[in-house]
C-alpha cells in the first residue's frame, strides 16, 4: 500500500534526540554531512558507522525502518555502485578484467556513503515533526531576511506541502480503491493503456488539492493570516543543555573526521 | 448462488510501526444470497475495514473470506472476479467521479468489465433509473451538479456492474432527511428487483430498523451482536453502551410503557408504534 512508504515519515517518541531543539538537529545533520564528504579512509567511515548507529539506538529508530526507506533509493545507490565498480582505474583483480580492486573499494564506499547520508537526514525527519522542522529551519535563516528572501513563506509552503503529503497519500489510496472496486486495473496492459488507468485517479485527486487548497486560504484568512509580520509562536524554541552537548558532539565528529583525513586514514 | 463468509478475520494496520492498529479482529460470519443487512457500530469500530474485505480490497492480516466456499484471496484473478460479483460503495462516493459526462461515469465500471458497447448502455440506462439520476442529466459534467446528485450517480456507478451483492458505506452521510430517504428507497426497490443480497453501514438507527431484516453490531473491531432488529433493539441499555442509540420509535415506546400504557410485541419502526397505540386505545387527549 502506498500508506507504507516512510519517506520523511514522522515517529513519535520521546528520546532525547526527540527532545533536541529542531535548529541543533539541522546543525547537527550538516556537520555529520561534512563529516561524512571527508570520510575517506576506512577508519573514518567506521566511526561514521558507529555515529549512525548509535544515533539510531537513541532514537530508538529500528534497521528495519531504515531499510523501508532506503528501498525507493535501491536503484539510485546500485546504479553508483555499479558505475564506480566498472569506470575505476587500477590494478585489475585478474589479468584482462575490467573490474579493479581500486573500483570495489569506491563502489562499497561510495554504497556506504548514499547509504549514510540517506539514514542521517532520515534520522532527522523520523524524530522531528514537520512544524518542528520548518520551525527550526525558517530560524535558522532569519538572518537572510535582511536580504529580502522571502523566508517566512518558504517555510510555510514548506510545511504546509509536509502536511498535506499524508493527506494525499491517504486520499489516493482511497481513491484507488474506489475506483478498483469498480472493475479498475492499474496493474496490467501496455504502457498507454497504463498510463490511460490512472486518469480515474489523478482526476479526483487533482479536483479534490484544489478544494483543500481553497479551503485552506479560506481558513487562514479567516484567522486573520496576514504573512509573518509580528506572528509570535505557540511553540518557543529554547536551546537548553543536552543541545550544547550535541553540537559539541557534532564539531568533535567533524574535527576527528579531518584529522583522520589528514593521517591518510 | 452468492454465499460470502468470514471466518476468523483479523486486520491490522500498519504492522511493525508506532501506528500499529488492530481494527477488526477474529470476526466469523455468513451472509446468504438475498439477505438485507446493515451493519452497525460507533465511529472507529472497524465497519469500513470489514467491508473492504468483502471484495478483496484489503487483505486478511490472518483468517479468511470465501465466496461459495472459495478463497476470494487465492490469487489476483480471484480478486479481480470478487469486484464483479461483490459491489462496493465507499463512504462520500461523491469524490471518486472523473468522467466528463454523467454517462461516461457511471459506464465506467461496465466498461472495465469488457461487456459490448449496447449492453453497457442497457447497463447504464438501468442503474440510472434505480437511483433516480435523470436521463437529462447523462451529458452534463458530473463535477457540476449537486452532492446529493453525485452520490447517486456514484452508486449507480456500482450498479451498473451487476453486482450480486451490494454493499454501501453510509450511504447517505452528510444528505438532508429527504434526500437520503430517497436513496434509501431506491436502494430498497433494487434489491427487491434484482434480488441481490444488500448490506448498508449505518448510523441511522431509523434507518436500520426500517430497511435492514439482520442487524450486525461491530464494536471495538469484533461482532458485538448479530441477529433481527427485534433482538438487537431490545438491549436499549446496553447499546447505548457501546456508544449507540436505538430507534426513536421504540424509545418513545419505552418512554409510553413507563407511563403506563401498555403497548405490545417489540417496537421499533413509526408504524409499529402507530399500530400498537391504535391497539392500546391510547389516543393521547389534549
Ligand atoms: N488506512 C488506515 N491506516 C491505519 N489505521 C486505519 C486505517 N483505516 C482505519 N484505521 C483505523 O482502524 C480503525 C477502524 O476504522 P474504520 O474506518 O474501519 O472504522 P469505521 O467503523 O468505518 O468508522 P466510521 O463510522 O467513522 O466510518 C480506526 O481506529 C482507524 O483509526
Ligand atoms: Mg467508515
Amino acid at each position: 500500500m502506498l500508506k507504507d512508504i516512510t519517506l520523511g515519515q514522522y515517529f513519535p517518541g520521546n528520546t532525547v534526540i526527540h527532545r533536541l531543539d529542531p535548529r541543533t538537529k539541522l546543525i547537527f545533520v550538516l556537520l555529520y554531512i561534512i563529516a561524512l564528504f571527508n570520510a575517506k579512509g576506512w577508519a573514518a567511515n567506521g566511526v561514521m558507522i558507529a555515529v549512525t548507529l548509535l544515533s539510531m539506538a537513541i532514537s530508538h529508530i529500528s534497521l528495519k525502518n531504515i531499510f523501508k526507506g532506503l528501498k525507493p533509493m535501491m536503484f539510485i545507490i546500485a546504479l553508483t555502485a555499479l558505475l564506480n565498480l566498472f569506470y575505476t582505474q587500477g590494478t585489475p583483480i585478474r589479468e584482462g578484467w575490467i573490474i579493479t580492486w581500486e573500483g570495489i573499494e569506491r563502489s562499497v564506499k561510495m554504497m556506504l556513503r548514499i547509504t549514510l547520508l540517506i539514514t542521517g537526514t532520515f534520522l532527522l525527519t523520523y524524530t522531528t515533526s514537520p512544524m518542528a522542522l520548518t520551525d527550526g529551519l525558517e530560524r535558522l535563516m532569519n538572518p537572510l531576511k535582511k536580504l529580502h528572501v522571502p523566508v517566512h513563506e518558504m517555510t510555510l509552503m514548506m510545511s504546509m506541502a509536509l502536511r498535506f503529503i499524508p493527506t494525499l497519500i491517504e486520499e489516493t489510496d482511497k481513491i484507488m480503491s474506489a475506483q478498483k472496486a469498480r472493475g479498475a486495473d492499474f496493474e496490467t496492459g501496455n504502457l498507454i493503456e497504463r498510463a490511460k488507468a490512472l486518469l480515474p485517479i489523478l482526476v479526483p485527486l487533482f479536483v479534490s488539492a484544489f478544494r483543500r487548497a481553497d479551503e485552506l486560504a479560506v481558513a487562514m484568512e479567516s484567522r486573520c493570516y496576514h504573512g509573518g509580520e509580528g506572528r509570535t509562536r505557540l511553540k518557543q524554541l529554547h536551546f537548553t543543555g543536552i543541545d550544547f552537548v550535541a553540537l559539541f558532539l557534532g564539531l568533535l565528529l567533524v574535527a576527528g573526521i579531518f584529522v583522520l583525513k589528514h593521517y591518510g586514514l | 448462488m452468492a454465499v460470502l463468509s468470514v471466518e476468523n478475520l483479523t486486520h491490522t494496520y500498519s504492522v511493525g510501526t508506532p501506528f500499529q492498529k488492530t481494527a477488526i479482529r477474529d470476526v466469523n460470519l455468513t451472509i446468504t444470497q438475498g439477505e438485507s443487512i446493515c451493519l452497525l457500530g460507533h465511529t472507529g469500530s472497524g465497519k469500513s475495514t470489514f467491508v473492504q474485505h468483502l471484495n478483496a480490497l484489503l487483505q486478511p492480516t490472518s483468517g479468511l473470506v470465501k465466496i461459495d466456499g472459495e478463497d476470494i484471496n487465492k490469487d489476483k484473478y480471484t480478486r479481480r472476479d470478487i469486484k464483479r460479483r461483490v459491489g462496493l460503495v465507499f463512504q462520500y462516493p461523491e469524490y471518486q467521479l472523473f468522467e466528463e459526462t454523467v454517462a461516461a461515469d457511471i459506464a465506467y465500471g461496465p466498461k472495465n468489465m469488457k461487456l459490448p458497447k449496447d449492453e453497457i448502455e442497457d447497463r447504464v440506462r438501468e442503474a440510472a433509473g434505480f437511483t433516480g439520476v435523470d436521463v437529462s442529466l447523462f451529458d452534463r459534467s458530473p463535477l457540476e451538479l449537486s452532492g446529493g446528485q453525485k452520490r447517486r450517480i456514484a452508486i449507480a456507478g456500482v450498479i451498473a456492474m451487476r453486482p450480486e451483492i451490494l454493499i454501501l458505506d453510509e450511504p447517505t452521510a452528510g444528505l438532508d432527511p429527504a434526500g437520503s430517504r430517497t436513496i434509501m428507497e431506491n436502494i430498497r426497490a433494487y434489491r427487491e428487483k434484482s434480488g441481490a443480497t444488500v448490506m448498508i453501514v449505518s448510523h441511522n438507527m431509523d434507518d436500520a430498523a426500517r430497511y435492514a431484516e439482520r442487524l450486525i453490531v461491530f464494536s471495538e473491531g469484533t461482532v458485538w451482536m448479530d441477529g433481527s432488529p427485534e433482538k438487537v433493539f431490545a438491549r436499549t441499555a446496553e447499546l447505548s453502551e457501546i456508544g449507540l442509540d436505538v430507534p426513536m420509535a421504540a424509545e418513545l415506546a419505552e418512554a409510553l410503557r413507563r407511563r403506563g400504557i401498555p403497548l405490545e410485541g417489540a417496537i421499533y419502526t413509526h408504524e409499529q408504534l402507530l399500530n400498537a397505540v391504535r391497539r392500546a386505545g391510547a389516543v393521547p387527549a389534549c
